[in-house]
Protein backbone atom coordinates (compact mmCIF):
# COMPACT_ATOMS: atom_id res chain seq x y z
CA UNK A 1 0.00 0.00 0.00
CA UNK A 2 1.45 3.06 -1.25
CA UNK A 3 -0.82 5.71 0.88
CA UNK A 4 0.61 6.51 3.86
CA UNK A 5 -1.74 5.98 6.54
CA UNK A 6 -1.40 7.89 10.07
CA UNK A 7 -2.31 5.24 12.92
CA UNK A 8 -6.19 6.92 13.35
CA UNK A 9 -6.93 6.17 10.15
CA UNK A 10 -5.65 2.79 10.94
CA UNK A 11 -7.60 1.73 13.68
CA UNK A 12 -10.54 3.55 12.17
CA UNK A 13 -9.99 1.42 9.03
CA UNK A 14 -9.60 -1.91 10.99
CA UNK A 15 -13.26 -1.83 12.24
CA UNK A 16 -14.15 -3.25 9.19
CA UNK A 17 -13.30 -6.85 9.18
CA UNK A 18 -14.48 -7.10 4.91
CA UNK A 19 -12.12 -3.65 4.43
CA UNK A 20 -8.81 -5.36 6.51
CA UNK A 21 -9.27 -8.55 4.43
CA UNK A 22 -8.81 -6.03 1.01
CA UNK A 23 -5.80 -4.59 2.93
CA UNK A 24 -4.59 -7.99 3.41
CA UNK A 25 -4.97 -10.03 0.35
CA UNK A 26 -5.07 -6.80 -2.40
CA UNK A 27 -1.72 -4.92 -2.05
CA UNK A 28 -1.66 -1.98 -4.04
CA UNK A 29 -5.28 -1.18 -3.84
CA UNK A 30 -6.27 2.57 -3.06
CA UNK A 31 -7.23 2.76 0.25
CA UNK A 32 -8.46 6.49 1.97
CA UNK A 33 -10.04 7.26 4.62
CA UNK A 34 -13.47 7.06 2.46
CA UNK A 35 -12.62 3.51 2.31
CA UNK A 36 -15.51 1.91 3.67
CA UNK A 37 -18.20 -0.94 2.91
CA UNK A 38 -21.77 -0.08 3.06
CA UNK A 39 -22.93 -2.09 5.49
CA UNK A 40 -25.76 -4.96 3.82
CA UNK A 41 -29.20 -2.97 3.81
CA UNK A 42 -28.16 0.38 3.89
CA UNK A 43 -28.80 2.65 0.39
CA UNK A 44 -26.47 4.90 -1.21
CA UNK A 45 -26.83 7.81 0.75
CA UNK A 46 -26.80 11.74 -0.41
CA UNK A 47 -24.25 12.67 2.15
CA UNK A 48 -21.61 11.48 -0.33
CA UNK A 49 -20.85 12.74 -4.05
CA UNK A 50 -18.23 10.54 -5.57
CA UNK A 51 -16.06 12.09 -7.84
CA UNK A 52 -12.80 11.79 -9.34
CA UNK A 53 -9.54 14.30 -9.94
CA UNK A 54 -7.39 13.11 -12.89
CA UNK A 55 -4.07 14.67 -12.80
CA UNK A 56 -2.80 14.99 -16.77
CA UNK A 57 0.37 15.95 -15.34
CA UNK A 58 0.97 12.63 -14.30
CA UNK A 59 -1.11 10.35 -16.90
CA UNK A 60 1.46 9.37 -19.69
CA UNK A 61 0.60 9.33 -23.37
CA UNK A 62 0.54 5.43 -24.98
CA UNK A 63 -0.31 4.53 -21.19
CA UNK A 64 -3.93 2.65 -21.31
CA UNK A 65 -3.35 0.50 -18.21
CA UNK A 66 -7.00 2.51 -17.27
CA UNK A 67 -8.77 1.85 -20.18
CA UNK A 68 -7.60 -2.32 -20.35
CA UNK A 69 -8.81 -2.47 -16.31
CA UNK A 70 -12.44 -1.00 -17.24
CA UNK A 71 -12.67 -3.48 -19.98
CA UNK A 72 -11.34 -6.46 -18.11
CA UNK A 73 -13.46 -5.58 -14.81
CA UNK A 74 -16.88 -4.83 -16.85
CA UNK A 75 -16.44 -7.81 -19.52
CA UNK A 76 -15.93 -5.42 -22.31
CA UNK A 77 -14.27 -6.88 -25.37
CA UNK A 78 -11.74 -3.75 -26.13
CA UNK A 79 -12.15 -4.07 -29.51
CA UNK A 80 -13.18 -0.57 -30.92
CA UNK A 81 -14.95 -1.02 -34.36
CA UNK A 82 -17.87 1.45 -34.04
CA UNK A 83 -20.65 -0.52 -32.70
CA UNK A 84 -18.11 -2.08 -29.78
CA UNK A 85 -18.86 -0.53 -26.27
CA UNK A 86 -16.29 1.76 -24.79
CA UNK A 87 -16.72 3.00 -21.11
CA UNK A 88 -13.22 4.74 -21.09
CA UNK A 89 -11.22 6.00 -23.99
CA UNK A 90 -7.54 7.54 -24.11
CA UNK A 91 -7.60 11.02 -25.39
CA UNK A 92 -4.06 12.65 -26.73
CA UNK A 93 -4.13 16.28 -27.34
CA UNK A 94 -2.16 19.42 -28.54
CA UNK A 95 -1.66 22.39 -27.46
CA UNK A 96 -1.91 24.72 -30.36
CA UNK A 97 0.67 27.31 -30.83
CA UNK A 98 3.14 25.83 -28.24
CA UNK A 99 2.64 21.99 -29.06
CA UNK A 100 2.11 20.75 -25.74
CA UNK A 101 1.07 17.25 -25.70
CA UNK A 102 -1.41 16.21 -23.08
CA UNK A 103 -2.78 12.75 -22.56
CA UNK A 104 -6.10 12.12 -20.66
CA UNK A 105 -8.66 9.16 -19.78
CA UNK A 106 -12.17 9.73 -20.72
CA UNK A 107 -15.31 8.47 -19.41
CA UNK A 108 -18.87 9.52 -18.15
CA UNK A 109 -18.71 12.78 -16.16
CA UNK A 110 -20.95 11.71 -13.61
CA UNK A 111 -22.58 14.93 -13.89
CA UNK A 112 -24.57 16.02 -10.72
CA UNK A 113 -27.40 17.04 -13.53
CA UNK A 114 -26.91 14.81 -16.20
CA UNK A 115 -28.68 15.55 -19.41
CA UNK A 116 -28.82 11.62 -20.41
CA UNK A 117 -31.19 11.49 -17.03
CA UNK A 118 -33.87 14.79 -18.15
CA UNK A 119 -34.11 13.20 -21.37
CA UNK A 120 -34.58 9.24 -20.66
CA UNK A 121 -38.04 8.33 -21.33
CA UNK A 122 -38.42 5.60 -18.81
CA UNK A 123 -36.70 6.74 -16.04
CA UNK A 124 -33.85 4.03 -16.97
CA UNK A 125 -31.04 6.95 -17.05
CA UNK A 126 -31.10 7.58 -13.30
CA UNK A 127 -28.44 9.72 -10.86
CA UNK A 128 -27.57 7.98 -7.32
CA UNK A 129 -28.12 9.34 -4.47
CA UNK A 130 -24.39 9.09 -4.11
CA UNK A 131 -23.68 11.14 -7.48
CA UNK A 132 -23.32 8.28 -9.69
CA UNK A 133 -24.92 8.04 -13.01
CA UNK A 134 -26.12 4.79 -14.34
CA UNK A 135 -28.76 2.94 -16.67
CA UNK A 136 -30.66 0.73 -14.76
CA UNK A 137 -31.02 -1.76 -17.71
CA UNK A 138 -33.87 -3.92 -16.58
CA UNK A 139 -36.37 -0.10 -17.82
CA UNK A 140 -33.80 0.80 -21.02
CA UNK A 141 -35.72 0.19 -24.05
CA UNK A 142 -32.39 1.00 -25.91
CA UNK A 143 -33.79 4.02 -27.65
CA UNK A 144 -30.71 6.11 -27.34
CA UNK A 145 -31.63 9.26 -26.54
CA UNK A 146 -29.28 9.47 -24.08
CA UNK A 147 -26.32 8.88 -26.09
CA UNK A 148 -27.36 11.94 -28.21
CA UNK A 149 -27.80 13.87 -25.24
CA UNK A 150 -24.53 13.03 -23.39
CA UNK A 151 -21.89 15.96 -24.08
CA UNK A 152 -19.07 13.97 -23.54
CA UNK A 153 -20.06 11.06 -26.07
CA UNK A 154 -19.71 9.00 -23.06
CA UNK A 155 -22.36 5.91 -23.97
CA UNK A 156 -22.56 3.09 -25.92
CA UNK A 157 -25.48 0.80 -26.85
CA UNK A 158 -24.90 -2.99 -27.49
CA UNK A 159 -25.61 -4.33 -30.59
CA UNK A 160 -24.79 -8.00 -30.20
CA UNK A 161 -25.69 -10.82 -27.60
CA UNK A 162 -23.50 -10.60 -25.12
CA UNK A 163 -22.28 -14.36 -24.16
CA UNK A 164 -19.48 -13.75 -21.68
CA UNK A 165 -21.14 -12.80 -18.59
CA UNK A 166 -17.96 -13.24 -16.38
CA UNK A 167 -17.26 -9.84 -16.16
CA UNK A 168 -18.52 -7.76 -12.61
CA UNK A 169 -21.30 -6.05 -14.71
CA UNK A 170 -24.56 -7.12 -16.05
CA UNK A 171 -24.72 -6.51 -20.17
CA UNK A 172 -27.05 -7.12 -22.77
CA UNK A 173 -28.19 -6.65 -26.35
CA UNK A 174 -30.07 -3.52 -26.55
CA UNK A 175 -29.31 -1.25 -23.85
CA UNK A 176 -27.01 1.48 -23.19
CA UNK A 177 -23.81 1.48 -20.94
CA UNK A 178 -21.48 3.06 -19.72
CA UNK A 179 -18.93 3.63 -17.03
CA UNK A 180 -20.51 3.08 -13.48
CA UNK A 181 -17.10 4.09 -11.58
CA UNK A 182 -17.28 0.64 -10.46
CA UNK A 183 -19.98 1.21 -8.38
CA UNK A 184 -19.74 -2.75 -7.89
CA UNK A 185 -16.59 -2.20 -6.19
CA UNK A 186 -17.37 1.50 -4.60
CA UNK A 187 -20.08 -0.51 -2.69
CA UNK A 188 -17.65 -2.64 -1.25
CA UNK A 189 -15.24 0.22 -0.33
CA UNK A 190 -12.65 -0.81 -3.13
CA UNK A 191 -12.08 2.50 -5.88
CA UNK A 192 -12.89 2.03 -9.36
CA UNK A 193 -10.79 -0.30 -11.30
CA UNK A 194 -9.19 2.42 -13.48
CA UNK A 195 -8.12 4.17 -10.52
CA UNK A 196 -6.38 0.93 -9.02
CA UNK A 197 -4.89 -0.08 -12.39
CA UNK A 198 -3.03 3.74 -12.62
CA UNK A 199 -1.85 3.20 -9.11
CA UNK A 200 -0.71 -0.18 -10.18
CA UNK A 201 1.19 1.61 -13.08
CA UNK A 202 2.88 3.90 -10.52
CA UNK A 203 1.04 6.80 -11.69
CA UNK A 204 -1.46 7.39 -9.84
CA UNK A 205 -2.75 10.08 -12.07
CA UNK A 206 -6.44 9.14 -11.04
CA UNK A 207 -7.35 10.24 -7.48
CA UNK A 208 -11.22 9.02 -6.40
CA UNK A 209 -12.96 10.30 -4.00
CA UNK A 210 -15.72 11.56 -1.59
CA UNK A 211 -16.51 15.32 -3.20
CA UNK A 212 -19.14 15.93 0.00
CA UNK A 213 -16.46 15.45 2.86
CA UNK A 214 -14.05 18.35 3.15
CA UNK A 215 -11.31 16.30 4.52
CA UNK A 216 -11.16 13.75 1.97
CA UNK A 217 -7.99 13.70 -0.01
CA UNK A 218 -9.87 14.72 -2.88
CA UNK A 219 -11.65 17.66 -1.67
CA UNK A 220 -8.12 18.56 0.24
CA UNK A 221 -6.25 18.36 -3.51
CA UNK A 222 -9.28 20.19 -4.96
CA UNK A 223 -8.68 22.59 -2.27
CA UNK A 224 -5.27 23.63 -3.33
CA UNK A 225 -4.61 23.02 -7.04
CA UNK A 226 -6.11 24.26 -10.41
CA UNK A 227 -8.57 22.46 -11.58
CA UNK A 228 -11.31 22.53 -14.55
CA UNK A 229 -14.82 20.39 -15.59
CA UNK A 230 -15.23 19.44 -18.89
CA UNK A 231 -17.65 21.80 -20.59
CA UNK A 232 -18.31 23.74 -17.50
CA UNK A 233 -19.97 26.29 -19.38
CA UNK A 234 -22.99 23.94 -19.65
CA UNK A 235 -23.38 23.84 -15.75
CA UNK A 236 -23.32 19.71 -15.76
CA UNK A 237 -21.13 20.20 -12.67
CA UNK A 238 -19.63 17.00 -13.46
CA UNK A 239 -17.87 14.80 -10.62
CA UNK A 240 -14.87 14.59 -12.97
CA UNK A 241 -12.21 17.34 -13.01
CA UNK A 242 -8.98 17.50 -14.47
CA UNK A 243 -5.37 19.04 -13.35
CA UNK A 244 -3.24 20.50 -16.00
CA UNK A 245 -5.76 20.60 -18.91
CA UNK B 1 -69.42 -22.39 -7.20
CA UNK B 2 -69.37 -25.51 -5.73
CA UNK B 3 -67.68 -26.75 -9.61
CA UNK B 4 -65.04 -23.62 -8.63
CA UNK B 5 -63.95 -24.96 -5.09
CA UNK B 6 -63.40 -28.53 -6.21
CA UNK B 7 -61.45 -27.47 -8.93
CA UNK B 8 -59.37 -25.09 -6.69
CA UNK B 9 -58.95 -28.04 -4.64
CA UNK B 10 -57.99 -29.95 -7.01
CA UNK B 11 -55.46 -27.86 -7.98
CA UNK B 12 -53.80 -26.80 -4.79
CA UNK B 13 -53.93 -30.35 -3.70
CA UNK B 14 -51.55 -31.15 -6.68
CA UNK B 15 -49.15 -28.21 -6.19
CA UNK B 16 -49.13 -29.06 -2.33
CA UNK B 17 -48.37 -33.05 -3.72
CA UNK B 18 -45.69 -31.69 -5.85
CA UNK B 19 -44.35 -29.35 -3.18
CA UNK B 20 -44.36 -32.45 -0.56
CA UNK B 21 -43.03 -35.13 -2.49
CA UNK B 22 -40.58 -33.72 -4.88
CA UNK B 23 -40.97 -33.53 -8.50
CA UNK B 24 -41.68 -36.78 -10.50
CA UNK B 25 -44.24 -38.37 -12.90
CA UNK B 26 -47.69 -38.04 -12.13
CA UNK B 27 -50.21 -40.34 -13.47
CA UNK B 28 -51.57 -37.98 -16.14
CA UNK B 29 -49.85 -34.49 -15.20
CA UNK B 30 -46.32 -34.31 -16.52
CA UNK B 31 -44.30 -32.61 -13.96
CA UNK B 32 -40.80 -31.57 -15.03
CA UNK B 33 -38.19 -33.23 -13.81
CA UNK B 34 -35.65 -31.13 -12.70
CA UNK B 35 -31.69 -31.07 -11.93
CA UNK B 36 -31.90 -28.42 -8.84
CA UNK B 37 -27.88 -28.45 -8.31
CA UNK B 38 -27.07 -28.17 -4.71
CA UNK B 39 -30.65 -28.06 -3.70
CA UNK B 40 -30.45 -27.60 0.22
CA UNK B 41 -32.55 -25.16 2.30
CA UNK B 42 -33.55 -22.49 0.07
CA UNK B 43 -34.08 -19.14 1.32
CA UNK B 44 -38.08 -19.27 1.82
CA UNK B 45 -40.52 -22.24 1.43
CA UNK B 46 -40.11 -24.08 -1.88
CA UNK B 47 -43.74 -23.60 -2.46
CA UNK B 48 -43.67 -19.97 -1.43
CA UNK B 49 -40.89 -19.56 -3.98
CA UNK B 50 -42.29 -21.22 -6.61
CA UNK B 51 -45.62 -18.45 -6.67
CA UNK B 52 -43.29 -15.71 -5.42
CA UNK B 53 -39.47 -15.53 -6.77
CA UNK B 54 -40.25 -13.89 -9.52
CA UNK B 55 -41.65 -10.80 -7.05
CA UNK B 56 -38.87 -11.21 -4.68
CA UNK B 57 -36.37 -10.77 -7.15
CA UNK B 58 -37.75 -8.19 -9.00
CA UNK B 59 -38.41 -5.95 -5.42
CA UNK B 60 -34.84 -6.36 -4.69
CA UNK B 61 -33.30 -6.06 -7.99
CA UNK B 62 -34.66 -2.41 -7.89
CA UNK B 63 -33.77 -1.53 -4.68
CA UNK B 64 -30.60 -2.76 -5.70
CA UNK B 65 -30.04 -1.03 -8.90
CA UNK B 66 -31.58 2.28 -7.58
CA UNK B 67 -30.87 2.53 -4.19
CA UNK B 68 -27.62 0.70 -3.77
CA UNK B 69 -28.50 -1.49 -0.71
CA UNK B 70 -26.60 -4.35 -1.01
CA UNK B 71 -26.80 -8.30 0.96
CA UNK B 72 -30.21 -8.94 0.27
CA UNK B 73 -31.28 -12.39 0.50
CA UNK B 74 -33.37 -12.97 -2.79
CA UNK B 75 -30.93 -12.38 -5.59
CA UNK B 76 -30.46 -14.03 -9.17
CA UNK B 77 -26.87 -14.91 -8.33
CA UNK B 78 -28.14 -16.82 -5.02
CA UNK B 79 -30.56 -19.07 -6.97
CA UNK B 80 -28.00 -19.91 -9.69
CA UNK B 81 -25.01 -20.66 -6.73
CA UNK B 82 -27.29 -23.12 -5.93
CA UNK B 83 -29.51 -24.38 -7.98
CA UNK B 84 -26.93 -24.88 -11.44
CA UNK B 85 -26.45 -28.31 -12.35
CA UNK B 86 -23.46 -30.25 -11.11
CA UNK B 87 -23.99 -31.67 -14.68
CA UNK B 88 -23.11 -28.52 -16.74
CA UNK B 89 -23.00 -25.56 -14.17
CA UNK B 90 -25.66 -23.83 -15.39
CA UNK B 91 -29.29 -23.42 -14.77
CA UNK B 92 -29.82 -23.46 -18.33
CA UNK B 93 -29.23 -25.69 -21.50
CA UNK B 94 -31.27 -27.97 -21.31
CA UNK B 95 -35.08 -28.76 -20.04
CA UNK B 96 -33.77 -30.46 -16.77
CA UNK B 97 -31.63 -27.48 -15.83
CA UNK B 98 -33.43 -25.38 -12.96
CA UNK B 99 -34.31 -22.02 -14.29
CA UNK B 100 -35.32 -23.55 -18.04
CA UNK B 101 -36.67 -26.60 -17.08
CA UNK B 102 -39.43 -25.12 -15.14
CA UNK B 103 -39.88 -21.44 -17.45
CA UNK B 104 -39.99 -24.22 -20.39
CA UNK B 105 -42.97 -26.18 -18.47
CA UNK B 106 -44.73 -23.11 -17.78
CA UNK B 107 -44.83 -21.78 -21.12
CA UNK B 108 -42.58 -18.27 -19.67
CA UNK B 109 -39.63 -16.66 -21.65
CA UNK B 110 -36.88 -15.89 -18.95
CA UNK B 111 -34.73 -12.66 -19.88
CA UNK B 112 -32.84 -12.82 -16.76
CA UNK B 113 -29.84 -14.42 -18.81
CA UNK B 114 -29.63 -12.04 -21.07
CA UNK B 115 -27.03 -9.73 -19.02
CA UNK B 116 -26.58 -12.40 -15.81
CA UNK B 117 -24.53 -15.15 -15.77
CA UNK B 118 -26.35 -18.80 -15.57
CA UNK B 119 -23.11 -20.27 -14.10
CA UNK B 120 -22.08 -19.97 -10.43
CA UNK B 121 -19.79 -17.51 -9.32
CA UNK B 122 -17.67 -19.64 -7.88
CA UNK B 123 -16.85 -21.60 -10.87
CA UNK B 124 -16.31 -19.40 -14.06
CA UNK B 125 -16.67 -16.34 -12.36
CA UNK B 126 -13.95 -17.58 -10.09
CA UNK B 127 -11.66 -18.96 -13.26
CA UNK B 128 -12.05 -16.08 -16.25
CA UNK B 129 -12.91 -13.36 -13.40
CA UNK B 130 -10.80 -10.32 -13.54
CA UNK B 131 -11.30 -9.13 -9.31
CA UNK B 132 -8.32 -9.51 -7.34
CA UNK B 133 -10.03 -10.33 -4.36
CA UNK B 134 -11.26 -13.87 -6.34
CA UNK B 135 -7.83 -14.25 -8.00
CA UNK B 136 -6.30 -14.32 -4.74
CA UNK B 137 -8.55 -16.68 -2.55
CA UNK B 138 -8.12 -19.32 -5.17
CA UNK B 139 -4.27 -19.29 -4.61
S1 LIG C 1 -31.40 4.36 -24.32
FE1 LIG C 1 -32.21 3.57 -22.36
S2 LIG C 1 -31.23 4.84 -20.79
FE2 LIG C 1 -30.94 5.91 -22.74
S3 LIG C 1 -32.66 7.37 -22.89
FE3 LIG C 1 -33.34 5.48 -23.95
S4 LIG C 1 -34.36 4.24 -22.36
FE4 LIG C 1 -33.19 5.86 -21.29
Amino acid sequence: MKTPANLQRRSFMSQGTALTATVAIAPGVMLYDYARARPAGEAASSAVRWGMLIDTTRCATGCDACVKACNRENGLSGETRPTDSQWMRKVDLVQEGTGRKISLPMMCQHCADPPCVDVCPTAASFKRADGIVLVDKHRCIGCRYCMMACPYKARSFVHEPVTDHSGHTPRGQGTVESCTLCVHRVDQGQSPACVEACAGEGKEAILFGNLNDPNSPISRRLHEVSSVKLRDDLGLNTGISFVGL
Amino acid sequence: MKIRRILLLLVLGLVFWAGGGGYGAWAGVPIPDLDIGQGGHCVADPLYMRLNHMNLLIHQRDQTVRQGIRGGPYSLAVCVDCHASKVNHSVLGTSRNFCQGCHEYVSVRIDCFECHSSEPRNTKAMITGQSRVVKESLK
